[in-house]
């Protein structure tokens, strides 16, 4: 049981990364990124998971209580945000393939040109 | 390579990393037996030394703070490049495609309802579960419910690069500013500062809470930068097109 949410974080990997070598849309191409990524979030929170352990937040709790680590979910916080932002980029960009080559199949926008 | 032999080279690959994965992770610690030390030991210090009661936060706004600081440039270089790609000339004003009464009433209703949910995320967020990142977004959907819900016009009063660009430099500028007053004073770059303040409560953290807002503006004004630039190149001309 105990190695379930690395392998949870392994299948994820692994599924996007299919996805993407097998796309045949831009757009389905920058979701399956996403979920790869996606991976690198229950990864970071698996290691930072503390047995019975409450949340980081200091508030009304005894100092010393038994809590997760933070800085992990410090990490996804900022992965996060990131991740969005860069698909907006990479969105973006497919939107310009398809005004430039007029299809979002990537086996089927050929040669690039300058 | 055709199709078929990449999804065959990609099948081998694939089941080679995943191998290679569970090897790895098979090394790391059991679930839930995290070994420390470093989130263990800003547990014990966050509250009594750096007067915050959120770890997390004080983590990313305060003990890693040069490193969130990269992380909103991050976000600021993708949004700049979103721009780039997309923005083109202004156009002229389209109709306002929304007619019904109902409908831009209780959008309205839901702009306020959705500010202040996200201004309480920010605010409160940094000493509970929250914070400038989180609240930015909410308050960001707040904003694009003008467009979804309520006036084409309304939301052209808001998006557009006269409003947003100057809101986004101030919330990727303030971030630096904060920093560069540490270092007026005398400090090094980005030392949280002014007074340490009662954890807890919102003035808690010294400079900690002005990083909280300068990021919480930035992502709100990048969400709108991003929303703007999507819908004024490829929602509005369609929306345009079938009217």
């Amino acid at each position: 049981m105990s190695f379930l949410p690395y392998a949870v974080a392994v299948w994820v990997c692994i599924v996007g990364l299919f996805g993407i070598v097998t796309s045949k849309n831009l757009i389905h191409l920058a979701v399956c990124l996403t979920v790869t990524q996606s991976s690198t979030y229950v990864l970071l929170l698996a290691i930072g998971y503390v047995q019975g352990g409450g949340p980081p937040i200091f508030k009304g709790v005894k100092l010393g209580t038994t809590s997760v680590d933070p800085v992990v979910q410090a990490l996804t916080l900022t992965d996060i945000v990131v991740s969005v932002t860069v698909l907006a980029l990479i969105l973006a960009l497919a939107l310009d393939v398809r005004r430039d080559a007029g299809t979002v199949d990537p086996d089927k926008i050929g040669e690039l040109s300058g | 390579m055709s199709r078929r032999t990449r999804i065959s080279v990609a099948w081998v690959a694939l089941a080679g990393l995943a191998v290679l994965l569970v090897w790895a992770y098979a090394g790391l610690p059991d679930f839930g037996h995290y070994r420390g030390p470093y989130g263990f030991v800003l547990d014990r210090i966050a509250t009594p030394d750096r007067h915050m009661a959120n770890v997390v936060n004080a983590t990313t706004y305060d003990i890693r703070g040069f490193d969130t600081m990269g992380e909103e440039f991050i976000l600021f270089a993708a949004v700049v490049g979103v721009v780039l790609l997309l923005r083109g000339e202004e156009d002229e004003e389209a109709e306002d495609a929304i007619r019904s009464d109902l409908v831009r009433v209780g959008g309205g209703l839901a702009i306020g309802l959705l500010f202040l949910v996200g201004l309480w995320i920010v605010a409160f967020g940094f000493v509970s579960p929250g914070g400038g990142f989180q609240g930015g977004v909410a308050l960001a959907s707040a904003v694009v419910m003008l467009f979804v819900a309520v006036s084409y016009r309304a939301w052209r009063r808001v998006g557009q690069e006269t409003v947003l660009d100057p809101i986004e430099g101030l919330g990727a500028g303030g971030f630096v500013v904060v920093g560069l007053a540490a270092l007026a004073s005398g400090l090094p770059f980005l030392t949280n500062f002014w007074g340490p303040g009662i954890p807890g409560t919102l003035w808690s953290g010294g400079s900690a809470p002005l990083v909280n807002w300068a990021a919480g503006i930035e992502v709100c004004a990048a969400m709108l930068v991003l929303y703007t630039e999507f819908l004024e190149a490829h929602v509005v001309p369609s929306i345009r097109g079938t009217t």
